[in-house]
């Protein structure tokens, strides 16, 4: 009984000396009893074993009513995440104003249209049918098709593409039609994607219906080989803040050839191109895989997981693609710029990191974010006591190993998969079977990606779809120095009087990704958590109250 | 260039809205919702109506927007969002405890029919509405109006679900501010206090959205209307009804149901526009007009008098809500500037048309005006007839860049500067902080464009 007993304090792994487990049972108290029990399933005290296995998380599961938390809808993950960073294409929401409206350059999603011949750039510009009661009630087929027509007279695009929002579902208009149609008529590619807000359980769904819109209408459609060595494609990097510029900065001097990006700072024609790629490097997991697997089953370029988010993991993912191509120079020269980086690297944390250091944060964003930007935190000597994903999947929390034992269910399901086989005239192994098992045992992992959480520290506090009422627990219970999530979170956590890093639009600051970025977001993080506001959120008279009572001349 | 493919030639159309000057009803609901101490808004849709919408509000207020949703699924969609929105509000008491909920409705559920009062009560059946709490709704489907729509919807409703006939009148007066900002609602609670006149205003956001940090999080700040107040515009003496198309409809409901009678005022902004509105509270109450206005009022008259040649014959361009315009084209005029293009995405009528045209019948030029229009019309008639200054909201900025011309922030959404929930623009005194930001506006021009001979030091 006694050794059990002791096993079991051995066993409790202190999170910033409390008990997480204890603070998971009091943010689950105020719940009525049904809801304490499925959030009970997306609220994990991590565990690490030696064989890197990490508890089961509950995620990409419906979002309770009610309980206020982060996420976003299908249309704000096909329309804002994916497809609105691409310059050249117009895209048109067929619905009420709003959808439009809102997803008006908010994203920060920056572009540079002078690389493209034609300088087309729709980005600062919203593109809606403004659907009316009328549409609503007799169809807004018609309307979309003058819309498009107008679209076209006016701005004379290479590319058009439809956004539905709810009521489109609702009331069966069929854009696919519609833009078939106009396809025809026009001459131009003209595309629709099904992505009504209430799709799937997030922002998620939206993702994978981009994806496949991409796929099937863009992908392949242009054969020409571009000129340059070692071409890939960047999947999952949206140019925020111009993240994207800085990888391309990179990859520039090592001579690496960037064929697309998906879609930061991207051209429709660049999609168009893909596939000529020889390797696909994926940023964000959650939100592109789809695509990444596709081309794989389709062209036969293989793709590896990166994070251009740290300083060591810049230099750790610019290593695997040396690695990929196997070319002496390639490697040379990655390790010359890698070297030519680092220095301003470590002048850059040796005057930030005495500030720094010991410092605690918690980050619940994206999809992938909340994992990425650990690396920066560590790299600064900071912890992540904990960190959650808007609308990952378990995947992205426990590693792609979980993908078999993953349960599809009804909301899911209604997301189309695409069957793909191997394209008949232009499926292309990269590599021979030989060759990638080498690369394997080289250490160079394929379609992996480990997840969050086997990076995380036993007792950190992994919770999924994180509720106002938690952030709040959880601001309450460890006071964290940082805390990182959304516009909507933002000021509700500075009220705390606890300094908020906007991770979706970087407080309109950055970039973060890579070299340069590491340096900015090391400052601006050293800028917040000391700066010397939070000290003076009491006034002097609410400190030392008892100097009132010293002055009383009358006595 | 920001804007690069916008180019002089009009073409017309009727399908496709590019750059548009108005955003949905379900935003103006919820921020109307906000103005009620202790409510919770709650959007009864798919999850992304209410992230946008908070996510809107967040930006041009620098402020938590706390705010719950129904959460459709495919699922809800077909088979209607009862069972959402009853679990929804069981979880907002339990949690988050709020005194009231003010559902409002999104073209999702309205296209599918839910019936929210029906929900409502067999939530209230089903005891998840704690005794002493509140659901109030409006219906907003986002496919009829704007976003004034919406404000003006909830705004009503806090009418029909609160106010209480009969009783006593009282010298109280209601004060329906109108879709303005927390700055603006404070300045109108201070004249009103200065005139010695009890008011009850709602929707009331000041202290809601612009609080301050003390390093404790309050899920319901101090600020919001008190559902009591609410209870007793019954009873008030009248009801000031600022801005026809936000307000009258609150104000109409409170004469129908509890007679107590509504004025109908521009929104009071600009000199004649602030005199409208205190001598209607003056003959509403029979109270003075107290020395401390008369003075602020001299105050606003002395600067336009004074720098009234940099005003004059001075072009505008302005975009924004109907309200707005209405009240601050006829300031324009007032200050012998110029309006020439008025634009807003609303569809605020052929009766607001006729004000607005009458309004500028005097001004010495053909003066542009679209309803229901956007900003790349907007922009298009910049370029074909240019202004000295041009009034919107943030997104103008693209086109005050690309065309280099003077840009004052005005409006919703204002999300890339601080001020407008601080300062207001209402009254006299808010008048005076319009003045100041016409003349920077125009004046650091004036310095910018200077040469080394004919640089002035004093203006």
């Amino acid at each position: 009984m006694a050794s059990t007993a002791n096993a079991d304090i051995a066993d409790k792994h202190l999170l910033d000396g409390k008990d997480p487990e204890k603070i998971k049972q009091e943010m689950l108290r105020d719940y009525p009893p049904k809801i304490a029990r499925k959030r009970a399933k997306q609220i994990v005290i991590n565990k690490v074993d030696k064989d890197q296995n990490v508890p089961e998380i509950s995620s990409n599961v419906r979002t309770i009513p009610g309980l206020i938390g982060q996420r976003g809808c299908c249309y704000a993950g096909c329309k804002g995440v994916v497809l609105g960073p691409t310059r050249d294409i117009i895209n048109i929401t067929h619905g009420p104003i709003g959808c439009g409206f809102y997803s008006w350059l908010t994203r920060r999603n920056q572009t540079d249209a002078s690389t493209s011949e034609d300088g087309h750039n729709f980005m600062p510009y919203c593109f809606s049918t403004d659907m009316q009661d009328k549409e609503i009630i007799f169809g807004g087929e018609k309307k979309l098709e003058q819309a498009i027509q107008e679209a076209y007279d006016n701005f004379h695009p290479k590319a058009i593409a439809v956004f539905a929002t709810c009521p489109v579902g609702l009331i069966g208009d069929d854009i696919h039609a519609v833009s078939r149609k106009m396809k025809a008529r026009l001459g131009i590619n003209v595309f629709g994607f099904s992505c009504e807000g209430y799709k799937g359980v997030s922002q998620s769904a939206g993702h994978h219906i981009a994806n496949n819109g991409i796929f099937k209408n863009v992908i392949g459609n242009d054969d020409t080989v571009r000129e340059g060595e070692f071409k890939l494609n960047l999947l999952g990097e949206y140019n925020i803040g111009g993240d994207a510029f800085e990888i391309e900065r990179i990859f520039e001097k090592c001579g690496i050839t960037l064929v697309s990006t998906f879609s930061g700072n991207s051209s429709i024609d660049d999609f168009a191109n893909a596939h000529t790629a020889d390797l696909n490097l994926i940023m964000c997991h959650r939100s592109i895989n789809y695509v990444a697997e596709m081309m794989e089953t389709k062209f036969g370029l293989p793709w590896i997981k990166v994070n251009f988010i740290g300083a060591q993991a810049t230099a750790k993912s610019l290593r695997k693609i040396a690695q990929y191509f196997e070319d002496p120079k390639l490697t040379e020269k990655v390790e010359a710029v890698i070297a030519g980086e680092m220095p301003e690297i470590e002048n850059a944390l040796q005057m930030i990191r005495p500030r720094t250091k010991g410092k605690r944060a918690m980050m619940f964003v994206g999809g992938s974010r909340a994992h990425h930007y650990q690396e920066l935190f560590t790299e600064m000597g900071m912890e992540t006591l904990s960190a959650g994903y808007e609308f990952g999947h378990r995947d992205d929390y426990e590693g792609r190993k979980v993908l078999p034992d993953i349960k599809v269910d009804a909301d899911s399901r209604n997301i189309e998969e695409l069957e793909i086989s191997p394209d008949q005239d232009r499926f292309k192994p990269r590599k021979s079977s030989e060759e990638l098992k080498k690369l394997m045992e080289d250490g160079l992992a394929f379609s992996e990606y480990d997840g969050m959480m086997t990076e995380m520290k036993t007792g950190s506090m992994i919770i999924d779809d994180l509720t106002q009422h938690e952030a709040d627990k959880l601001i309450e219970s460890f006071k964290p120095d940082i805390f990182c999530a959304g516009i909507k979170e933002k000021y509700a956590v500075q009220k705390h009087g606890i300094p908020m890093k906007q991770l979706h639009s970087y407080d309109y600051g950055g970039p973060y990704a890579g070299f340069v970025g590491a340096i900015n977001f090391y400052k601006d993080i050293e800028r917040m958590v000391n700066s010397r506001i939070w000290g003076f959120l009491k006034a002097p008279w609410e400190k030392n109250p008892e100097l009132a009572a010293n002055y009383v001349f009358d006595e | 260039m920001l804007l690069k493919h916008t180019t002089t030639k009009i073409k017309e159309r009727s399908a496709l809205t590019v750059n548009p000057a108005k955003t949905c009803q379900p935003i103006g609901a919820m921020y109307a919702a906000l103005g009620i101490h202790g409510c919770l808004p709650h959007s009864h849709g798919s999850q992304g109506c209410y992230a946008y919408h908070r996510s809107a509000l967040t930006r041009h207020y620098k402020e938590p927007v706390m705010a719950a949703t129904s959460a459709f699924t495919e699922g809800s969609s077909v088979f209607g969002g009862q069972a959402n929105l009853v679990q929804a509000i069981d979880n907002m008491f339990t949690v988050y405890k709020p005194d009231v909920i003010a559902v409002h409705t999104t073209c999702l559920s309205e296209t599918i029919g839910d019936d929210i009062p029906q929900i409502a009560s067999k939530a209230a059946a089903g005891g998840k509405v704690p005794e002493g709490k509140y659901v109030i709704h409006a219906n907003t489907p986002s496919y009829v109006g704007s976003h004034v729509t919406g404000f003006s919807n909830m705004t009503k409703a806090m009418v029909d679900y609160f106010a209480e006939p009969g009783g006593e009148k009282t010298k109280t007066v209601n004060i329906v501010p109108g879709y303005v900002e927390p700055s603006d609602m404070e300045e109108i609670k201070r004249i009103c206090a200065a005139m010695g006149i009890p008011i009850i205003m709602f929707p009331d956001t000041s202290g809601v959205l612009n609080g301050p940090l003390t390093g404790h999080f309050k899920m319901y700040p101090d600020g919001g209307v008190k559902i009591d107040a609410l209870k007793k515009t019954g009873q008030s003496m009248g009801t000031l009804a600022l801005g026809n198309l936000a307000s009258s409809a609150a104000g109409f409901a409170l004469d129908s149901k509890c007679k107590v009678p509504c004025k109908v005022l521009d929104l009071p902004i600009g000199l004649t526009g602030t005199d409208m509105f205190i001598d209607a509270l003056r003959t509403m109450t029979g109270e003075n007009v107290p020395d401390s206005l008369m003075f602020e009022r001299g105050q606003m008259m002395d600067i336009i008098s004074d720098m009234h040649q940099y005003f004059y014959g001075k072009k505008v361009g302005l975009v924004g809500d109907p309200d707005q315009l209405l009240a601050l084209t006829k300031f324009l005029v007032s200050l012998d500037m110029v309006p020439t293009h008025i634009v807003t995405g609303s569809p605020a009528g052929k009766k607001f048309e006729a004000e607005l045209r009458e309004a500028v019948k005097d001004v010495p030029c053909d003066v542009n005006i679209k309803l229901g229009g956007d900003m790349y019309l907007f922009h298009q008639w910049v370029k074909n007839d240019p202004v000295d200054l041009v009034i919107g909201n943030t997104y103008v900025k693209y086109i005050a860049k690309d065309e280099d011309i003077p840009y004052i922030r005005y409006g919703f959404p204002i999300y890339d500067r601080i001020g407008h929930s601080y300062l207001p623009t209402v009254g006299y005194r808010g008048g005076i902080m319009m003045l100041e930001k016409i003349l920077n506006a125009l004046m650091d021009r004036q310095d910018r464009d200077a040469t080394d001979v004919n640089m002035e030091l004093v203006m």
